[in-house]
């Protein structure tokens, strides 16, 4: 039901943050004609045979499962830019910003209904490379995001995430969460605080003053 | 989008008004579900928007019908059809998730006039129905056979300094937030400012964790998206 996903697991569902994504816009290769479509969501076309026309993610896939359009993946989703983005991510602490968003949805989407997009003059995709290649991504990042978050300590009130996806934030949104607040509630004013102490700093958790006192 | 873009790019008149000629009703409801998905408390009903959305949704479903009878291209049909399907599903839902609020904290939202303005009015017919309903249950199935300094459906007992059988929404969960510009000035958590407390600053369009409370003026401006 449209208000009812369940608040224990994560604020949206998977098919919640499906929906955001497919909002994206992508390239698509129509192959028939048809009037511009004024939708509520704005307004698209008019589609002509072989010319490239943008849509969201939502009307592409739509198209594409009736054969009427050949979807252009998008510039990032190749093996040679894939490759690069996995080296840089292995190398660094920090989180590559040449992916969207929504990158593991968009993905996803594509795999499941643009899988044969045969090999045509814009691109050649082989898909299992570059499945295997977001697998990869995915774990490398997942892992960075929990030694991060291994860095929590009673000094932090505010995170900063920089270049995290949709994805990610949403599985450790509740655990953050509740991780400040258990930090929040026992860390009050019934400490002596140590003005000095100054804790690690991690490229993506943001200690940026020294803790006040909490007075009552 | 096209001609949504273009239009940006034609204005020259400040960024604000940029961003709000070329964002459109859906994107805004979009951005109100979320932020209303993530806040703890219930915030102000964006009674405009939902108006010019409904209108729009009966204008889309009546040419859908039009459409149908006349015997259009079935695929331009349903493509229609998909899109109104999408953004009914983001009304019904942000109204979904209205009404879950209310029903959680209903005596609160009731008795505090300042979250008591942010509800529509179908939406505050029902907060009163619900209220008396339920209040008219506990008295008579429970509160009325216990000892007379215990009766109150709002307090414990009689000695109670405040209401404290009322369930209020936690205002300082921790929540996900972004901001477009650059903000300078949030304090963080409120009490008294001694002079150690630094001022907290947000870049735009980086992601952070903070406590809700810290930044409940934003959100209401518009200043910042919960997520």
């Amino acid at each position: 039901m449209a208000g009812q996903s369940n608040h224990e697991l994560s604020l949206f569902s998977a098919e919640e943050l499906e929906f955001i994504a497919e909002d994206e816009i992508v390239d698509i290769v129509p192959n028939l004609k048809m009037d511009p479509l004024c939708l509520i969501s704005g307004d698209f076309g008019p589609f002509t045979p072989q010319i490239v026309t943008q849509v969201p993610l939502w009307l592409a896939i739509a198209l594409r499962r009736r054969g009427k359009c050949s979807i252009v993946p998008p510039q990032w989703m190749t093996v040679d830019k894939l490759t690069e983005v996995l080296e840089a991510e292995r190398n660094s602490q920090e989180m590559s910003e040449h992916l969207p968003f929504h990158y593991v949805e968009i993905s996803r989407l594509l795999f499941d209904h643009a899988r044969d997009n045969i090999p045509d003059a814009y691109m050649f995709i082989s898909l299992v490379k570059v499945r295997s290649l977001i697998e990869d991504i995915r774990d490398v990042r997942f892992h960075k995001v929990e030694t991060d978050l291994e860095a929590f300590d009673g000094r932090t009130f505010a995170v900063k995430i920089k270049n995290l996806s949709a994805m990610e934030v949403n599985i450790v949104r509740p655990f953050i969460g509740r991780a400040l607040q258990a930090f929040y509630k026992h860390d009050s004013s019934d400490l002596i605080p140590d003005p000095e102490r100054v804790s690690d700093r991690r490229p993506q958790v943001a200690h940026n003053a020294p803790r006040r006192q909490l007075r009552r | 989008m096209g001609s949504r873009s273009a239009e940006g790019e034609q204005s020259s008149l400040a960024d604000d008004y940029d961003a709000l000629i070329s964002t459109t009703d859906v994107e805004l409801l979009k951005r109100a579900w979320r932020n209303e998905k993530a806040a703890p408390e219930i915030l102000r009903f964006e009674s405009d928007l939902i108006n010019r959305v409904k209108g729009q949704i009966e204008l889309m479903e009546e040419t859908v019908e039009e459409k149908l009878s006349v015997g259009s291209d079935p695929l331009s049909v349903s493509l229609y059809q998909m899109d109104l399907d999408r953004t009914l599903f983001l009304l019904r839902s942000y109204l979904r998730i209205r009404i879950l609020k209310i029903e959680k904290y209903m005596f609160h939202i009731r008795k505090t006039q300042e979250l008591w303005n942010r509800l529509s009015r179908d939406e505050k017919l029902f907060t009163e129905r619900c209220t008396d309903d339920l209040k008219e249950h506990l008295e008579s199935s429970v509160l009325s056979k216990l000892p007379e300094n215990y009766q109150s459906y709002e307090r414990q007992s009689v000695i109670s300094e405040e209401d404290d059988m009322v369930p209020e929404p936690r205002l300082d969960t921790f929540v996900l937030c972004r901001s477009k510009e650059y903000l300078t000035g949030i304090q963080l958590e409120d009490g008294p400012v001694d002079d150690r407390s630094k001022l907290f600053e947000m870049e735009p369009d980086v992601l952070y964790f903070i406590c809700y409370k810290s930044i409940k003026p934003l959100v209401e401006s518009g200043k910042i998206d919960l997520l």
